[in-house]
């Protein structure tokens, strides 16, 4: 079956597959496959990852915070921060500091209870990607990134401050 | 007072557009109750014991008598014709229905109100001492600041999912603190550092509720510029690190506390060197920007010649009572402000009915420049008033039940709305106002005991701020029966203290009786023109114990 995430707020078909994320699964036997490990797994099997022809992306989120990679952020094509519940809002702060303060250009990927009333704000913080928890309709979720024309502060997208 | 614009109004209009459709999503089923639950929230919108409950952001306290009359009108329309105002100095209704709410907030919106964060685990309305720009007492109006932090935190995209709400006030100076500064997330002053400049004290970690801090002082001095880059490094560090495993744990006090104020310093301060000369810094442009909604009103240069107001003060009795408990000194010559007692007998502490808002809102236009404040004491103030004239509007908020002269007495007593409304609550603190209320029904009696902070919450989320009243008064559950337990020696003034529980609780009956002991000891124990909490600070709980419990 196809897998359609939300990337630069269009649906496109998503290749990559996670190895961590919600649920832990063995780092597949094709190296050309794209993954996304859990942060044990890249801290366990870091040779073999870097070793690997298919793109790396991690896993953060749920008690792996960003200090955790900030240093090692060169390895990874991708980083996943995962929601546990959309109630948590640490990886805002990990989104926006992976892109203003670390300077991370790569995909940044919402994954878990990730919903459309929060797409604004998490786009806002530099998250360029949506994987929609199931249900969610992709099509009425691209709506959100509208939900507001207008923004009161900076942030990682370069908003102006507040006005005045 | 600050007006709109386009990007203020727009953000106001799409955001009921946007909660319209959250609405209708929810009910058309689309949408689950968790995830509207915490949508709703961060519009305000609670599900309470009888119905939702709406509460209305009013931004540090100030309406136009615009404002007040829309809030009258849809009180009339949408609720059951009246209002009740909270200590955050919002707008509670009690009645409205769900499917209504996108047509109030359309409503607010056209006059330049919300509902945007006045719930939910974000930065809620950022509150300010009610005498702002008329006290002598202020280094500067604290407003403009209030303003700068709302607009900066509405719809913050980093930190609308806190571990838990986070409440900002701000006082133009640390004497005289009106704004219960020290028991707030963050609260700030306005202080003037050794070479005279003017800037931020920057505390945090106060708070109420089940476990109640006072705050703690992150930075002593923080030049005007940096205001938003410190502040957003202290939420950037409490979304980081506060707790997320446990909602009793997770207010920013207790991660303050957990790590000690030291370490919490050090964190926001290298989280700031990263931020502080970032796009948040604030230039003076942007200042006086803010600053220039907040300048002066054109009073009248003559106000201190009348005469007449010393005379009716001779010929008047009530009325001189009135002006000596109800109004307080303006810092210019011939004015003075206000206060619309909403604690009257009988009538729950707080509320307003729709006709009563009308009103003082053609006397705000007649009196005041057109403008009202609401205080956290649940009280109205119209600020800017000619004394010529205080006669004439003592006489009007008479005939309107609004000119009762028991301000900072033990009647004007802080209550939340308790059992009768609130789903939380274990205690009805309503009734137990107004058993209060009989008791203590001779106001030269009342004038006699002077000024004394009595707070009642009806559970222990504290939202009549019980831990700071110089008398609190909580209301527990035992066994399915009412209860009330009482504290002594809380303040939340600058000279911030908690309450101390005296005893085991007492039967709802005994609860006037009870706070008549205590009172009789103060009385008896009194030294000169000593104040109940001065009393106590001096004499401790013991001779109170004693009494209650002979």
């Amino acid at each position: 079956m196809t897998k359609h995430i939300i990337k630069d707020r269009q649906i496109i078909e998503d290749h990559w597959l996670y190895t961590g994320g919600e649920e832990e699964q063995a780092i597949p036997s094709d190296e050309d496959l794209d993954i996304i490990v859990s942060f044990d797994q890249w801290q366990n099997e870091r040779e073999k990852l870097l070793n690997r022809n298919g793109k790396l992306g991690v896993c953060i989120g749920n008690g792996v915070s960003i200090d955790d990679i900030k240093d090692e952020l060169g390895n990874f094509d991708l980083i996943a921060i995962l929601f546990t519940a959309f109630k948590d809002g640490r990886g805002y702060s990990y989104a926006r500091l992976l892109r203003e303060r670390h300077g991370f250009k790569k995909e940044i990927r919402a994954i878990g209870n990730v919903l459309r009333d929060q797409l604004f704000y998490m786009e806002r913080c530099g998250f360029d990607a949506f994987d929609l928890e199931h249900g969610n309709n992709m099509e009425n979720a691209l709506a959100a990134f509208k939900d507001f024309s207008v923004r009161y502060q900076p942030a990682a997208d370069d908003a102006a401050t507040i006005s005045g | 007072m600050y007006q709109y614009n386009e990007i203020d109004q727009k953000i106001v209009d799409e955001r009921v557009e946007q909660f319209r459709d959250q609405t209708r999503r929810f009910l058309a089923g689309e949408l689950g109750e968790a995830e509207f639950r915490a949508l709703r929230l961060m519009n305000g919108l609670y599900i309470q014991r009888h119905a939702p409950m709406l509460r209305i952001a009013i931004p540090y306290g100030l309406l136009s008598s615009e404002q007040l009359r829309m809030l009258g009108f849809i009180t009339r329309k949408y609720d059951k014709s009246y209002g009740h105002f909270s200590t955050r100095q919002n707008l509670q209704l009690n009645w409205p229905k769900l499917e209504d709410v996108p047509d109030i907030l359309a409503h607010l919106a056209k006059v330049e109100m919300h509902a945007i964060q006045t719930s939910g685990n974000c930065i809620r309305n950022t509150t300010s001492d009610h005498l702002a720009g008329v006290n002598p007492d202020e280094l500067e109006d604290p407003r403009p600041y209030c303003e700068i932090i709302r607009q900066w935190s509405s719809f913050h995209p980093e930190f609308s999912y806190l571990p838990r709400k986070f409440k900002i006030a701000v006082s133009g100076a640390e004497k005289n603190d009106r704004a219960a500064t020290l028991v707030h997330d963050i609260g700030i002053y306005l202080v003037k550092n050794p070479q005279g400049e003017i800037g931020f004290k920057i505390l945090a970690g106060g708070g109420l509720g089940r476990t109640p801090y006072i705050a703690q002082t992150v930075r002593e001095f923080l030049p005007k510029k940096h205001l938003l880059s410190y502040l957003e490094a202290i939420l950037r560090v409490y979304n980081q690190h506060g707790r997320r495993d446990n909602i009793y744990k997770a207010r920013i006090k207790i991660l303050v506390n957990a790590l000690g104020i030291e370490k919490f310093r050090e964190m926001v301060d290298a989280e700031w060197e990263h931020i502080r000369d970032s796009a948040l810094q604030l230039d003076e442009n942007q200042l006086q920007h803010f600053r220039e909604f907040f300048t002066p009103h054109a009073y009248d240069k003559n106000a201190a010649d009348d005469s007449s107001f010393s005379t009716q003060i001779q010929a008047d009795k009530n009325f001189a009572a009135w002006t000596k408990h109800n109004t307080v000194e303006h810092k210019i010559a011939g004015y003075r402000s206000v206060y619309i007692s909403l604690k009257a007998p009988g009538i729950a502490p707080g509320d307003m009915t729709d006709e009563q808002m009308e009103a003082v809102a053609d006397l705000a236009d007649q009196y005041s420049f057109s403008q009202i404040r609401v205080t956290h004491d649940q009280n109205l103030i119209l600020a800017d008033v000619k004394q010529g004239d205080l006669h004439a509007l003592y006489q009007a908020l008479g005939k309107l039940g609004l000119a009762t002269a028991n301000i900072g007495t033990l009647n004007d007593m802080i209550c939340c709305p308790g059992l009768d409304f609130c789903s939380l609550a274990n205690a009805g603190s309503i009734g137990i106002a107004k058993q209060i209320n009989e008791k203590f029904d001779n106001l030269d009696y009342l004038y006699d005991l002077g000024e004394i902070k009595l707070k009642m919450s009806g559970c222990i989320n504290a939202c009549g701020h019980h831990h700071v009243g110089h008398i609190g008064i909580l209301g527990v559950d035992k066994k399915g029966e009412e209860f009330y337990q009482f504290q002594l020696g809380g303040s939340a003034a600058e000279d911030a203290s908690l309450a101390k529980i005296i005893g085991p609780a007492v039967a709802k009956e005994d609860v006037a009786n009870t706070l008549e002991k205590i009172i009789d000891v103060y009385t008896d124990k009194r030294e000169g023109d000593e104040r109940f909490i001065d009393t106590y600070r001096r004499i401790g709980m013991q001779p109170f114990k004693e009494a209650v419990y002979a």
